[in-house]
């Protein structure tokens, strides 16, 4: 008895050992980092992909800043950024970029009175709240935009990010589009100053502020405002229609960008021109070398993509993520082919 | 035998003194260097965060110590804000968290009976135990909620007071400055309360029972026995939980409000050093991380003059008693 035991134990471990090495035989690790908007997705593509590949893409999520300064060190073999590298930059250091996913931002609140998903809201009047010039719900401005509705007289409260993030990055670039007033006051970034209002760390911090805070009013990626059940409002988009939050609002906002005067990919999608859009549309890119130092790795990572784009719709849509439109991705796959030196 | 045994004493003491000689310079050497590896580090540490902030603190004069602007987008920076934040937080947590932490202490050595000391004593030091983020998630969801909803009688009635009335106006957020430093005071009371209980411990029963003897009251030797004795040992316990709240940062975060502004009203909310650098490190690149390395910096100038008035002030004290 005692004398078999340890024979089992060695023949499991030998069994192992050969499973093992036989599926990392012609296994390839690669590595990404940055953005921590496109963490959940990407991990659970790559839980997949490896099952099917055995390609294992081991991703860490320390920011787009972190993502970019990685990248341009080499210390990674892609970069994920939410806001995407100009082109001196990509030119200098040899890199390209692609999109791999689009999010949506969305305005919440959390006003008594006001139903949730029923509020409209344009660029001028999200502009004038976050700049602290329209500060009560019964502003004639939001009335305007709502006939029929009654609005309560409570004094706004706007709740913003505090630490710097990509959604802050597109949500300002917003409203730079469409406020002159706030292109000049605050301006686009990733943190800014902000004109009023008190600050949350995170998605998550900002959706606690909102929902603990009466009247209140802040943006979130559209995952955490479904999870937290907060109200949103639907927004007026630049084609002049009212459109709701939504999957297919969010596709149409990319579908509609003008990606193909876009040089790498360079275009934040915000007030996109479509008539169903949704206008504060974000896209999140990866970044990696033209020129590649690693031609196996840079393989792995587009053949990664290629197959998210094309099997990981799914996996994309439980995280409430929104897959690209087949158009954009075909022009992805033509960008590879004349970019890229594989 | 009998030769040999009076012979290896006196060698024995020549080489065993020599031995102990030895051994004391590699035990001095060894405590030395551990003393200094402690003032490498701290040094290390300073000159790293100059270096690495120097682009900001150098660049405009005294800009960056003056202006309370705070503006990534055109890299404008001034660290008066967070400054101002972290000293009145800081402030507001002594000032709620001292008076307390003396009560719980004298009633543990002092009064309570003695059954109640040991259990209440370890609660106290688990109250230390407690990680940062947990107060600062108990904060958000538990006490800023009701924050919210005593602050509209705070203004009504402290904010009517004339002088200290534009402390309390403002709109009932919940969040702020106020939050931040009753939060900090529950943070640092374990600290400040322990050493206290430990020092008014050491006071030596003859004294106290002398002055019992006497005829004084509990009160009085507690006034004229307890603090005196302990005086320097309090004070030291104070700015150990001073230092505390001053480089705070989870807990603070969550509850603070996170907004670049001074205001005159303790409702309204605001920034500090600490939280200002865990918000905007992870994204900050260029001149914006240098602000962060440089706001480092102060608050590591600010800890050090507020460690420099303490040891002022015992010195002062021990003047005193001098006389």
């Amino acid at each position: 008895m005692n004398v078999r035991f340890p024979h089992k134990l060695q023949l499991f471990a030998l069994a192992t050992a050969l499973a093992l090495g036989l599926g990392t035989a012609h296994a390839t690790d690669v590595t990404g980092a940055g953005s921590s908007f496109v963490y959940p997705v990407i991990s659970k593509w790559s839980a997949a992909y490896a099952e099917k590949t055995g390609n294992h893409i081991n991703y860490q999520s320390i920011g787009s800043g972190g993502g970019i300064a990685q990248i341009k060190a080499g210390t990674v073999d892609f970069g994920a950024s939410d806001k995407p590298l100009d082109q001196a930059t990509l030119a200098k250091f040899g890199l390209g970029q692609f999109p791999d996913v689009i999010g949506g931002i969305v305005p919440v609140l959390n006003v008594n009175g006001i139903p949730a998903g029923k509020l409209v809201l344009d660029g001028k009047t999200l502009a004038g709240i976050f700049l602290g010039k329209i500060t009560r719900w019964n502003d004639p401005g939001i009335a305007a935009l709502n006939p029929g509705m009654k609005l309560p007289d409570q004094k706004i409260t706007v709740v913003h990010r505090s630490d710097g993030s990509g959604t802050t990055y597109n949500f300002t670039h917003y409203l730079s589009q469409v406020s002159p007033a706030w292109k000049s006051r605050a301006g686009v970034g990733t943190a800014v100053n902000w004109p009023a209002g008190i600050g949350g760390k995170g998605n998550e911090g900002v959706s606690a502020y909102v929902k603990q805070i009466r009247n209140s009013i802040g943006y979130v990626e559209y995952a955490y405002a479904l999870q937290n059940h907060i109200g949103y409002a639907m927004m007026k988009n630049a084609a002049g229609n009212v459109v709701s939050p939504n999957t297919a609002s969010f596709q149409a906002a990319a579908a509609t960008a003008d990606w193909k005067h876009a040089r790498n990919f360079e275009l934040l999608i915000t007030n996109a021109p479509g008539t169903r859009a949704w206008p504060i549309t974000a896209t999140s890119w990866v970044i990696m070398y033209k020129q590649p130092r690693n031609l196996e790795h840079t393989r792995v990572v587009m053949d990664f993509f290629k197959w998210a784009y094309n099997h990981g719709q799914a996996d994309a849509r439980s995280l409430d993520y929104v897959p690209l439109p087949d158009s954009l991705v075909k022009q992805i796959e033509q960008y590879w082919q004349t970019q890229y030196k594989m | 035998m009998h030769a040999a045994r009076t012979e290896t004493p006196a060698r024995d003491f020549e080489t065993r003194a020599r031995t102990d000689a030895r051994h004391d310079r590699i035990f001095h050497g060894a405590l030395k260097s551990c003393a200094l590896l402690v003032l490498a580090a701290l040094l290390g540490a300073a000159l790293s965060m100059l270096w690495g902030g120097r682009e900001v603190l150098f660049q405009h004069g005294f800009h960056f110590l003056t202006s309370s602007s705070w503006n990534p987008v055109t890299d404008d920076y001034g660290a008066l804000a967070p400054v101002f934040g972290t000293l009145v937080t800081s402030l507001i947590a002594l000032v709620l968290a001292v008076p307390l932490s003396f009560g719980i202490a004298l009633f543990l050595t002092e009064i309570a009976p003695v059954w109640m000391r040991g259990p209440v004593g370890t609660a106290i030091e688990l109250l230390a135990g407690i990680p940062s983020i947990i107060y600062g998630m108990w904060g958000l969801f538990i006490f800023v909620p009701f924050m919210a909803r005593i602050e509209p009688a705070l203004s009504s009635t402290l904010g009517q007071i004339p002088l200290i009335g534009k402390l309390f106006e403002g709109p009932p957020l919940g969040l702020g400055i106020l939050t931040a430093g009753i939060v900090l005071a529950v943070m640092i009371l374990p600290f400040i309360s322990s050493v206290m209980r430990e020092v008014f411990q050491t006071v030596p029963k003859r004294l106290k029972e002398s002055a019992y003897a006497l005829g004084s009251t509990t009160r009085e030797v507690v006034w004229d026995i307890v603090l005196p004795y302990t005086r320097s040992a309090v004070i030291g316990g104070i700015f150990l939980g001073l230092g505390r709240a001053l480089g705070e940062t989870m807990a603070v975060t969550f509850v603070l409000g996170n907004s670049d502004n001074i205001t005159s009203s303790l409702l309204m909310p605001g920034t500090s050093i600490s939280s200002s650098i865990a918000n905007e490190f992870n994204e900050a690149v260029g001149t914006h991380r240098s602000a962060l390395i440089a706001l480092g910096f102060l608050l590591f100038v600010v800890t050090f003059i507020v460690l420099l008035i303490a040891r002022l002030m015992l010195r002062q004290l021990a003047r005193r008693e001098g006389n």
